[in-house]
Parts: C-alpha cells; structure tokens; sequence
C-alpha cells in the first residue's frame, strides 16, 4: 500500500519513457514532436504531482481555507506549457521547411538523399 | 483510499494508453487528433491535483491551439508514416534501462501527497501566508507569476516573442503583392452550420478572454490563458472566412508590431519602477501605497504578457495557413 503512494511517479516516468521512444523509434519528423511533447506533459505531471498536497485546495485564498497546494510548481509549469506551445511550432516550421526541400518528412529518405549528394 | 486518488489512477492510466496509441498509430492525422485528446485528459489530472492555473493553460493551449498548429501543417506533409528502418530492440532497451533507472530514482522521493515533503517546506509558506499582505491578490499563482517571479516571466515572454520571429524566418518569406491580392473562396464558407453556429461562438470568446485577462487576479486565469483564447477566437474567424479575409480584418502588420508591444509595456514597467528608485519589476515604487503599486504593475504586466501570446499565436497560425495558401496555387494537390 505504501509503495501505491509513489504511483504517479511510476507513470511520470512510465509516459516520459514512451514519448523518448518514439522519439528513437519513428523516423517521421512530425512524429518525433509528437513524442517529444508527451515526454514534455509527462514533465509537467512531475511537478504538479509533487506541489499536490493531501487535503490541500487551490492556491487562490479565501478565508476558512487553511491548506493550499504549493503554488510554485504551478507557476512554473503555466509558462512552461506556453513556452512548450511555441518552440512546437517552431518545429514544425523546421519540419515544413524540411519536406519543401526533400520532399519527405522520414529520416530515413533525408539521410538517403544527403548521402547521395556528397 | 479517497476518490480523489482513485480518479487520479484512471486518469493517469488513461494518459498512459492514449501514449501507446500514439505509438501504434501510422496515420498521422489521427496521431494528431489523440495528441489533442492527450492534453485534454492531462488538464483533466491537472484540476485533480489543485493546479487550476494549470488545467486552465493546458486546455487552452495544449489540446486547442497545439492541436490547431499541427494540423495546419498537416496538408504540407505527407499523411502517412513510413514503416521505419530503425533498429528497434536497441531502442527498447535503451528506453527500459533508463526507465528502470528513473523508477529506482522514485524509490527515495518522499510520500506523495504529504505536507512535510521537503518541496512544501521552503518558500511556498511565504507565499501562501504572506503573499496576502506583500501583494494583495487572493490567486497566489498570479501573485508568484507576475511580482514574485516577474523576472522569470518576462523571460518567458521574451522566448515566445522569439518563436514567433524564428517560424516568420523560417516560413514567411517569399510573398508574392499579386497573390495576397487574389480573394479565394475559404473551404469552410459551404459548411452553413458551423459558419453560422462560430459566428454566434466569436464574441463571446473574445468578451470571455477579456474576462479571463482581468479577473486572472481573483480567480484561475491570467495574461497566458488570455491570449490563447483570444488568438483562438481570430482563428477560428481565419478559418471560417479565409485567410485573405481575416488578413484585411487584423492586418499582419499590426499584430507583428502589437506582438513586440507587448514585451515592450512588461519591459517598461521594470524600467518605470527602476526610475522610481526600486529594483527592475518592484511594482512597490509605481504608486504611494505599495499595494496598488503592486496591483497596476500585475495589471500592466499580466496585459503585456497577453498581447505577447495572441499575437504570437496568430502569427504563427497566419504563417503556416499563408503557407498553404501558396501552395495551393503553385500544384494542386494530387
């Protein structure tokens, strides 16, 4: 039972370990984002898990409301999530950039066509 | 064993499957589609664990605007994964090993869920008990964001202005006077129901991310949800009505410019408290009585922070959709 406690850690890193796989396993570039961005949700469910305290409520105060979840873990992981947001869509760009030149999104075809060019 | 905590096992469980479909699935499209799912449930474990700041960003902009990105780049890449050459086994056992590890790792973090863990022991008391009369604001996660840790959050601001410039670097160029001229007809101006139906959605969206920017001091909201929802709204119009048509409504121009504008009016307010003879974003210096001195700089702040994210938002989505929009006239798609 006390091991259930750690629970959420489990599949913290349960999630961070499939979004790293397909990361190294998928050659589609789009694919490899979308795996990049569950390792990074899987991150953000890290620290808001640890900032949960038992029987605590939303750090908004009101009165009669003595326990509060931490707050910080939750600053951090607002801006992190537009921040998240951003740098995708950077990739993408890279990604989009990437197919009008070769034509393909797979890493495989890229590598192909690099290695014929040289 | 509280419901609470039996919601959290499903929920996470959920997360955990959604992952491995992920995984399994070649179609990118619906890979996509459970992406959005994905964010859903995780805003979901979010509300559970109290981060409602949280929960309110991730819906917003993970399972909205992240979703609406991907697809929108959809049509210039090819639909289909590629069965991949990689050797796989090796991959597995990389994953696991470092999985393994990681887990091992979990074996010494303190009991979830409890209040002696160390985490909540340093500076979260201040903020919680303190922050009441430091700052005067009821949503502490406002009051961390934007005075404690404004620093920090001009930061932030300031890579999102920067993403916004790479995707116009990398995508933006090559634009054609005589094509942004041309007035195509949009693809969703046939759909009656859904023209008529995001009509009637529009202004409320907009009057809700206004509600959502200023009463982000007293209840789950602030600058970041804000300007999600905002550039959700304008959109959602792009969609609607075309590219070319929501080009003339908000001109790219401005929303380039209201974009530095932005981190412009969060920088000049560090700047106005340094004048005042206080250190860069000590709102205490911007009045007489420190505590509105606080509250206008988070109000000033919080704005710019919005103005930054929309903008930004609809950069981006204006990019990647004028994008389209040339390719459509070079080939048309087979």
């Amino acid at each position: 039972m006390s091991y259930l406690l750690q629970y959420n850690y489990w599949i913290v890193m349960v999630l961070m370990m499939i979004g790293f796989y397909i990361v190294i396993s998928h050659g589609n570039l789009v694919k490899k984002l979308l795996g990049l961005s569950i390792f990074q949700t899987s991150v953000f469910i890290l620290y808001i898990s640890m900032g949960k305290v038992e029987g605590g409520t939303a750090p908004i105060l009101d009165e009669g409301i003595v326990l509060y979840s931490n707050p910080l873990p939750h600053v951090l992981i607002l801006t992190a999530i537009v921040v998240g947001i951003a740098t995708t869509a950077l990739g993408l760009a890279l990604v989009v950039r990437i197919s009008e030149s070769y034509g393909s999104i797979e890493e495989d075809d890229i590598q192909k066509m690099d290695n014929e060019q040289c | 064993m509280t419901i609470e905590f039996l919601v959290d096992i499903v929920l996470l469980g959920l997360l955990a499957l959604t992952a491995i479909a992920i995984h399994k699935t070649r179609d990118l499209f619906a890979s996509i589609m459970l992406t959005g799912i994905y964010s859903l449930l995780s805003a979901l474990f979010f509300i559970v664990m109290d981060a409602v700041d949280v929960a309110f960003t991730e819906a917003a902009v993970g399972a909205g605007i992240s979703t609406l990105l991907m697809l929108s780049c959809m049509p210039l890449v090819k639909k289909q994964e590629q069965p991949s050459r990689h050797h796989r086994p090796l991959g597995l056992v990389v994953v696991t090993l470092t999985g393994a590890l990681l887990i091992y790792g979990t074996m010494d973090m303190p009991p979830f869920g409890s209040v002696d863990d160390p985490i909540q022991q340093h500076v979260a008391p201040r903020y919680l008990h303190q922050s009441m009369d430091e700052v005067g604001l009821p949503n502490v996660v406002t009051s961390v964001l934007a005075s404690y840790r404004g620093f920090d959050t001009f930061g932030e601001t300031v890579v999102i202005l920067t993403a916004g410039i790479g995707v116009l670097a990398l995508l933006g160029f090559r634009r054609s006077r005589a094509q942004e001229m041309q007035h195509r007809v949009p693809a969703m101006q046939q759909h009656m129901i859904l023209r008529i139906i995001s009509k009637l959605l529009i202004p409320p969206i907009l009057i809700f991310a206004f509600y959502v920017q200023f009463h982000g001091d007293f209840g789950p909201g602030g600058g970041f949800q804000a300007g999600a929802i905002f550039a959700a709204a304008i959109i959602l119009y792009t969609m609607l009505f075309g590219l070319s048509t929501a080009r003339q409504v908000f001109r790219e121009r401005y929303i380039h410019l209201l974009a530095a504008v932005g981190v412009l009016i969060y920088g000049a307010v560090g700047i106005a408290s340094m004048l005042a003879g206080k250190n860069f974003l000590d709102y205490d210096a911007l009045a007489a009585n420190p505590l509105t001195g606080q509250h206008v700089g988070i109000l000033l702040v919080e704005l710019g922070v919005g103005i930054t994210v929309a903008a930004v938002m609809i950069i981006i989505f204006y990019t990647f959709s004028g994008r389209l929009d040339k390719d459509d006239h070079k080939e048309p798609e087979s």
